[in-house]
């Protein structure tokens, strides 16, 4: 569960919203308005915002622009309205990530701020690990480059999880045998050397060079041209 | 192990894989293959599979056929030419008894014990074939090559390329790390060197390449063999096995200090492999067409020997590569493409180890005047010949305590008895060759 709070609008909230997101584990905060919603907000940022328009729809849509328009924009935001605001949406959709007709049902609520979380990729939803074209997706176990699925084996996979997590370091084969396999793999550094190059193959010529050999030291993943900062 | 079938479980889920191949080996080395759903396989992954084992070469037995096939969680690949619209997966399987016992007669088990061995001597064994084939036309006899006078233009060179640039995209995508090259003998002959690994996936890889390459020849109108010797007069296809035995991070057969780089464990395991050639061969070169590799003048060994730099020598000893001593390798080249991998490499690896427990002598190199000497004259210098045919390979390997011990019972005895109904068929055969060399004369 996200160990940040959920921003919720208004100051109290409905008891039903407080008590849905108290049952399905997020932490929130009610805020008033804009300005303490500024004051208050915790250092690692909102987790995201469940903003009820159907009593105060001015001061909603206020609060929902506010967020939208910081430098970092607050997402997800979850809206909820009465279904004859629904007419008010229109032209209102960046305020927003996804709605929720109100009087709510808990579970409907519930699927939409799990959906919403696992499509920003923030919380507890699937961790995501990116370098340059490579994307892992930590939950589902699968890895992308430029868009395209990249099989891996289970022990290419942890591999590769472990470099783009530990980036720029240099590891000798010893240290990846360790915190990779885990145990005295019987075998011994070789086994490392003979992953780096399958998964080497599967990166293919163009992003192999993303795994370095260090010589007479080890392996680094990453070079200048691929950190992150660049 | 779980976080193993997890893995696997949740890819084909993600992946949307719409059937997943259960791969295994017979006896003589053919690919066995059947495919299962995803909602199968949970259970084939905790359980293993039911399957009829009395069709498979060498694994019939009178009283029980079925079997179970357990695959192996750490061997699955998306299958790539398949397409991206359904894709399929594969996994080697273990073969066991319903008792869960695991089955004698399975190749991957057979190699998976001598490995064992190797271990509990403290050795890890590693491999790296060198894949030699032919691309033909199609099937059809005679075999037709692409570079017959005239059918050599751009088309085909074109074929060739993109022939050579499908097999290496897909052997890499299933993580098989490989050197493509070509042979002057002309577009015909490929050679696809797979980069070392650890003798039970290499041999795996082994199964997956030939698969492979026949599939992308396949696709592109055209037919690929690892026939040993498909055309009279040409160089044949080899599969020259580089290995090493490592001791942890080791490199067991190097030694700074010798004056070929090469430690007492490397010099017995070549005398192990040269003492027990004869034994071997008939599982490295398991076809009656084998031994028409086997003969002088087409760079294939013939006499038993070992050297640093002759292309005919059994065991040749290549030089490590500079600065990096500790790929002291040595080099096997007897082995042709059509053996089983998980036989071969068992076989290969009980001799060397023979000849390590049993500290034998590393006989002198051979030098160039080994081909010049007469038959009397090598005889006067202990040095033997492989087997010249199928059935004297046979008779060697029957008479080897090293060969029925490494196989176990099972495969030894089903090999023999195959092999020699093999022989007879063929000495029954009267050939093109002899009605040329008599008919008209006799």
């Amino acid at each position: 569960m996200a160990p940040e709070p959920l921003l919720v609008f208004p100051d109290p909230p409905p008891p039903l919203l407080a008590q849905t997101l108290d049952l399905a584990g997020y932490p929130w905060k009610a805020v008033a308005n804009a300005s303490v919603a500024t004051q208050s907000e915790p250092s690692d940022g909102w987790a995201g915002a469940v903003v009820c328009a159907d009593e105060d729809p001015e001061g909603a849509f206020g609060i929902c622009r506010a967020l939208r328009k910081r430098d970092s924009t607050l997402e997800p935001v979850l809206l909820l309205v009465s279904g004859a605001q629904l007419a008010e949406l229109e032209m209102r959709e960046d305020l927003f990530d996804d709605f929720c007709l109100a009087p709510f049902h808990q579970k409907e609520l519930e699927a939409r701020l799990r959906h919403l979380f696992w499509r920003t990729g923030r919380g507890s939803r699937p961790e995501i690990v990116e370098y340059g074209d490579l994307v892992l997706n930590l939950e589902t176990y699968q890895a992308a480059l430029g868009g395209r699925p990249l099989d891996l084996t289970y022990m290419e996979y942890e591999l590769l999880k472990f470099f783009a997590t530990h980036s720029s370091k240099v590891f000798t084969r010893e240290q990846l045998l360790s915190r990779v396999w885990g145990y005295e793999y019987y075998g011994g550094a070789r086994t490392v050397d003979v992953h780096v190059r399958r998964l080497r193959a599967k990166l293919g010529e163009e992003h192999a060079s993303l795994i370095q050999t260090v010589r007479s030291v080890g392996y680094r993943f990453g070079s200048p041209r691929w950190s992150p900062g660049d | 192990m779980q976080q193993q079938l997890d893995y696997v479980l949740r890819t084909v889920e993600e992946r949307g894989v719409r059937f997943v191949r259960l791969w295994f080996t017979d006896v003589l080395g053919s690919l066995k293959s059947f495919a299962i759903t995803p909602a199968e396989l949970e259970t084939a992954l905790e359980e293993g599979m039911t399957f009829d084992g009395s069709a498979i070469q060498g694994y019939s037995r009178v009283q029980e056929s079925d079997m179970l096939a357990l695959p192996d969680p750490s061997t699955f690949e998306i299958v790539p030419w398949r397409g991206e619209d359904a894709p399929v997966a594969r996994m080697f399987c273990d073969i066991k008894h319903l008792s869960e016992e695991p089955f004698e007669g399975d190749p991957r088990y057979v190699l998976k014990r001598n490995l064992e061995r190797a271990r509990d001597k403290g050795f890890t064994f590693y491999t790296a074939p060198e894949m030699e084939f032919f691309i033909f036309e199609s099937a059809d006899t005679p075999p037709v090559p692409l570079d017959t006078a005239g059918f050599f233009d751009l088309t085909q060179l074109d074929m060739v390329s993109d022939l050579r640039r499908q097999t290496i995209v897909t052997l890499e995508a299933m993580g098989i790390p490989v050197e493509y090259s070509f042979h002057e003998l002309g577009p015909s002959q490929h050679e696809i060197d797979l980069r070392y690994t650890d003798a039970l996936t290499m041999a795996d890889n082994v199964m997956t390449f030939r698969q492979v390459v026949k599939q992308v020849a396949n696709e592109l109108g055209v037919y690929a063999t690892f026939m040993p010797k498909p055309i009279e007069g040409a160089f044949g296809s080899g599969m020259h096995t580089q290995v090493s035995l490592f001791e942890g991070d080791v490199n067991a057969f190097h030694d700074p200090g010798d004056e070929f780089g090469l430690s007492k464990v490397g010099k017995c395991f070549i005398a192990g492999l040269l003492h027990h050639a004869r034994e071997i061969t008939a599982v490295t070169n398991q076809t009656v067409n084998s031994y028409k590799r086997l003969i002088a003048g087409y760079e294939a060994p013939v006499h038993i020997c070992w050297a640093r730099n002759n292309e005919s020598a059994l065991v040749r000893l290549p030089a490590p590569k500079r600065g990096k001593e500790s790929s002291t390798r040595i080099e096997f080249r007897s082995p042709d493409p059509a053996c089983n991998p998980y036989l071969a490499f068992s076989l290969m690896l009980a001799a060397g180890l023979k000849g390590v427990e049993e500290g034998y002598d590393l006989p002198p190199e051979a030098t160039n005047n080994i081909y010049e000497m007469t038959p009397e004259e090598r005889a006067a210098e202990g040095i033997g010949s492989l087997p010249q045919s199928l059935a004297e390979a046979v008779t060697a390997m029957e008479e080897s305590e090293l060969v029925a011990e490494a196989l176990g019972e099972h495969v030894f005895d089903y090999f023999i008895r195959n092999k020699r109904s093999e022989w007879v068929d063929y000495k029954s055969h009267v050939t093109p060759w002899e009605l040329d060399r008599y008919l008209g004369s006799l």
